[in-house]
C-alpha cells in the first residue's frame, strides 16, 4: 500500500471518528435524561413516596399557585391562587385548562419551585404532570394535584411558589 | 515573513508557488510553511482584535460606574474577547507552529493533505468575519459569555445565529486540521523516527489533535442544538418546552474541558523543546513526559462537571469531579517535574526564549494551583464566577498558552526567516509582559476572594484599587505588544543573518539536518537517522 492510500485510508477513519463524536453530543441527550433518572435527579414528572406522615401542626407553610402556558392555545390556572398547608398534611387543588384551538392538542407540564430547593420537599403523590394531557377542541378540564409538604422542610421557608407550564408535545395533534 | 521566502526563492529554481505571485500565492499556497505562516499571521491579528476589546473592557472597569460602554455592549465585549482569543489567536498560533514544524520535525516533506490544509486555514478568515458583522446586527453581537450558555443563546438576536455559524467553521477548520496533523505523524515520519523518538512538540501535537478531533464535533453539537432551538421549534434546552439547560452545560463542558488542554498540551510542546535546548541537556523524563501528557488527556474527558458545582448536582456526583480533577495534577506536577530536572545540573543561558519558557513554568505553575483550588468543592461555591476564575483561567491561557507560543516564536524565528531578532528588545518585551501581565490578573485573585463577580461594567467602591492596577496593567499589556510586532517585523526585514544553528543546545531534525534559513521545500528525501 503506498502512502497516498495510506493517508486517504487514516483520513477516512479519522473522519468517521468526527462524525460519530458529533452523533455522541446529540446521544448525550437521551443519556442524561436516563442517568437522571437511574440517580432520581431531576424528576420533576414522577411520583414521589411518602413515607412519614407525622403533621407538624406547629407551622403552617403558604402554597403558592402559579400556571404559565408556552405556544399553547389553552387557557390554564389553578382554582385557588395560594392556601396554608400544615408540613406533613396531604392536600389537593385543582387546576383548570381550556383547549381554544378547534383541534385535538397534547401538551405537557413541568413544574418548577421557588426558592428552588423547596422542590425536594414538595411531594407530589398526584399530578396532571405526570402523564401528557390531550384536550379535544374546546375541552374544559379539571385535573388535581395532590401534595404533601415534607416535615423536613427548613424551617426558615415559610412560602413555596409552585408554578407549571404547559409546551405543546410536537407532532402529538391529540391523535392518542 | 514573505520577503524572506521569497528570497530563497530567487536562489533556489524549483516551481515554487504553482506560478501564482502576488495575493493568489497565499491564497492557492499548499505548502506547510507558507500555511504556518499565515496561522500565525491571522492569529496575530486577532490576538490584536481580542486585545482591544480587553483594553475597553479594562478601561470601562478602571472606574466604578459606567464610563465608556453600556453594560449590554460590555457583555458582547467579553463574550467575543473570549471566543476570539481562544478560537482565533492562542487555537491558530499552535496550529501554525505544527505546519511549520512538523514536518521538518519527523522529516515529512509537507503536511499528508496540502490542500486540506490550505482549506482549513481559508476557514478561519470568513469565521472571523462573521463574529465581527455578529456586532453590526440588531441587538448586536451576543452577550452571553464565551461559554454560549442556554437559556441565554435561545433569547439572543441574529448576532447569535452568526456567531453559531462562526463557531462551526472554527470546528470545521480544527477537524480538518486534526486529521491532516494526526496523518502526517502517523504515516509520514522518516525511516528510523519511531514514535518514542519523536520531539516532544510533535507528541503533544498528536495528542492534542485526537483530542480535537474528540471533541470540537461535540461542541458543533452544541451549538447546532442551540440553533434549532432558536428557529426550528426543538427545545433541547428550554424548559418551558421540557428541555434542560443544565443539559447544555454538560455537552459544552464535555466539549470545554479538554478544550483547555488543547491550548495547553501544545505549549507544553513548545517549552519542552525551548528548556533542554537552553539547559544543553536532553529533556529529562522524556518517556514519562509522553505518559504523563497522554494522561491528562484521558483524564481531561471525566472532570467536566467541575465546572458546574453550584448547578444542583448530587453530592456524589461533585465528589467524583472533585477527586478527578485533583488527579490531573499528578501527571501535570509529573511535567513541571520534569521540566525543572532538565535544568538541573545544566549549562543554562537566558535568551529571550528561555525567558518566555521560564514565565510560563512559574506562572503557568500558579494558574495551576490556583485550578487545584478552584477542583475543591466548598471553595468552588464560594468563587464560583468572581474574578478569582478570571485570574486562574487568564494564568493559563496567557501565561501559559500565550508565553508558550512567544517562547515558541522567539526560539524558531531566526530557523524560519534565516534572521536574528534583536535580543535587547526581546528582553524588553518579556520583561515588560511579565511584569504587566502579573499587574492585571494577579490583583484580581484579590479582587475575587473579595466577591467581585466576574463580567459586569460596574462594581462597589471597595474594588477601586485594585482594578485600577489591573487595568493600568491591561494598558500596558497591549503596549508592550506592540512592541513584539516591531521586534518580528524588524527581525524579517533588516535582522541580522542568523547563524547556521543559533541555538547550540537544540538537537530536533529542523536544527540538526536542515540549513537557516530553512529552504522553501524541506526533506523531500527522508534524512537518514541513526
Amino acid at each position: 500500500m503506498n502512502l497516498e492510500q495510506a493517508n486517504r485510508r487514516l483520513c477516512m477513519r479519522l473522519a468517521v471518528i468526527a462524525l460519530g463524536m458529533f452523533g455522541f453530543g446529540f446521544a448525550l441527550v437521551p443519556f442524561y435524561g436516563q442517568i437522571c433518572a437511574a440517580l432520581g435527579v431531576n424528576s420533576l414528572t414522577q411520583r414521589d413516596s411518602v413515607s412519614n406522615t407525622q403533621i407538624d401542626a406547629s407551622r403552617t407553610v403558604t402554597i403558592e399557585l402559579d400556571s404559565n402556558t408556552r405556544d399553547l392555545p389553552w387557557r390554564f390556572r389553578p382554582l385557588v391562587n395560594h392556601l396554608q398547608v400544615h408540613p406533613g398534611e396531604l392536600a389537593t387543588v385543582e387546576y383548570e385548562i381550556v383547549n381554544q384551538r378547534a383541534a385535538p392538542v397534547t401538551g405537557q407540564a413541568v413544574p418548577s419551585y421557588g426558592p428552588q430547593f423547596a422542590g425536594e420537599y414538595f411531594k407530589k403523590l398526584e399530578c396532571f404532570c405526570f402523564t401528557q394531557q390531550t384536550l379535544a377542541p374546546g375541552e374544559t378540564r379539571r385535573m388535581p394535584v395532590t401534595f404533601v409538604v415534607d416535615p423536613k422542610l427548613p424551617r426558615d421557608v415559610n412560602t413555596i411558589t409552585v408554578s407549571y407550564t404547559f409546551f405543546e408535545v410536537a407532532g402529538r395533534g391529540g391523535k392518542s | 515573513m514573505s520577503a524572506v521566502i521569497d528570497h530563497d526563492h530567487a536562489h533556489d529554481h524549483h516551481d515554487h508557488h504553482g506560478g501564482y505571485g502576488g495575493i493568489m500565492r497565499w491564497i492557492t499556497t499548499t505548502n506547510h510553511k507558507d500555511i504556518g505562516t499565515l496561522y500565525l499571521w491571522f492569529s496575530f491579528l486577532m490576538f490584536g482584535v481580542g486585545g482591544i476589546m480587553a483594553v475597553a473592557i479594562r478601561a470601562e472597569l478602571y472606574s466604578p460606574g459606567l464610563q465608556f460602554v453600556d453594560p449590554d455592549f460590555f457583555n458582547q465585549l467579553t463574550t467575543m474577547h473570549g471566543l476570539i482569543m481562544i478560537f482565533g489567536a492562542i487555537m491558530p498560533a499552535f496550529v501554525g507552529f505544527a505546519n511549520w514544524q512538523i514536518p521538518m520535525m519527523i522529516g515529512a516533506p509537507d503536511m499528508a493533505f496540502a490542500r486540506l490544509n490550505n482549506w482549513s486555514f481559508w476557514l478561519l478568515p470568513f469565521a472571523a468575519t462573521l463574529l465581527a458583522l455578529s456586532f453590526l446586527m440588531p441587538g448586536g453581537a451576543p452577550g452571553v459569555g464565551w461559554t454560549m450558555y442556554a437559556p441565554l443563546t435561545v433569547q439572543m438576536g441574529m448576532g447569535m445565529d452568526f456567531t453559531i455559524f462562526a463557531v462551526h467553521l472554527l470546528g470545521m477548520s480544527s477537524i480538518l486540521g486534526s486529521i491532516n496533523i494526526i496523518t502526517t505523524i502517523l504515516n509520514m515520519r522518516a525511516p528510523g523516527m519511531t514514535l518514542l523518538r519523536m520531539p516532544l512538540f510533535v507528541w503533544t501535537w498528536l495528542i492534542t489533535a485526537y483530542l480535537l478531533l474528540a471533541v470540537m464535533p461535540v461542541l458543533a453539537g452544541a451549538v447546532t442544538m442551540t440553533l434549532t432551538d432558536r428557529h426550528f421549534g426543538t427545545t433541547f434546552f428550554n424548559a418551558a418546552g421540557g428541555g434542560d439547560p443544565v443539559l447544555y452545560q454538560h455537552i459544552f463542558w464535555f466539549f470545554g474541558h479538554p478544550e483547555v488542554y488543547v491550548v495547553a498540551l501544545p505549549a507544553f510542546g513548545v517549552i519542552s523543546q525551548v528548556i533542554p535546548a537552553f539547559s544543553r541537556k536532553p529533556l529529562f523524563g522524556y518517556a514519562s513526559m509522553v505518559y504523563a501528557t497522554s494522561a491528562i488527556a484521558i483524564l481531561s474527558f471525566i472532570v467536566w462537571a467541575h465546572h458546574m458545582y453550584t448547578t444542583g448536582i448530587p453530592v456524589t456526583g461533585q465528589l467524583f469531579f472533585m477527586y478527578a480533577t485533583i488527579l490531573i495534577a499528578v501527571p501535570t506536577g509529573v511535567k513541571v517535574f520534569n521540566w525543572v530536572a532538565t535544568m538541573w545540573k545544566g549549562s543554562l543561558s537566558f535568551e529571550t526564549p528561555m525567558l518566555f519558557a521560564l514565565g510560563f513554568l512559574f506562572m503557568f505553575t500558579l494558574g495551576g494551583f490556583t485550578g487545584l483550588v478552584l477542583a475543591l468543592v466548598p471553595v468552588d461555591i464560594q468563587l464560583q464566577d468572581t474574578y478569582y476564575v478570571v485570574a486562574h483561567f487568564h494564568y493559563v491561557m496567557v501565561a501559559g498558552a500565550l508565553f508558550a507560543a512567544f517562547a515558541g516564536i522567539y526560539f524558531w524565528l531566526p530557523k524560519w526567516t534565516g534572521k536574528m531578532y534583536d535580543e535587547t528588545l526581546g528582553k524588553i518585551h518579556f520583561w515588560l509582559t511579565l511584569v504587566f501581565l502579573n499587574m492585571i490578573f494577579f490583583v484580581q485573585h484579590f479582587l475575587g476572594l473579595a466577591g467581585m463577580p466576574r463580567r459586569i461594567p460596574d462594581y462597589p467602591l471597595m474594588f477601586e484599587t485594585w482594578n485600577k492596577i489591573s487595568s493600568l496593567g491591561a494598558f500596558g499589556m497591549g503596549l508592550a505588544q506592540l512592541l513584539f510586532l516591531y521586534i518580528v517585523v524588524k527581525c524579517i526585514r533588516s535582522g541580522a543573518p542568523a547563524p547556521q544553528k543559533p541555538w547550540e543546545g537544540a538537537d530536533s531534525l529542523e536544527w540538526t539536518h536542515l540549513p537557516t534559513p530553512v529552504p522553501y521545500h524541506s526533506f523531500e528525501t527522508p534524512p537518514v537517522l541513526h
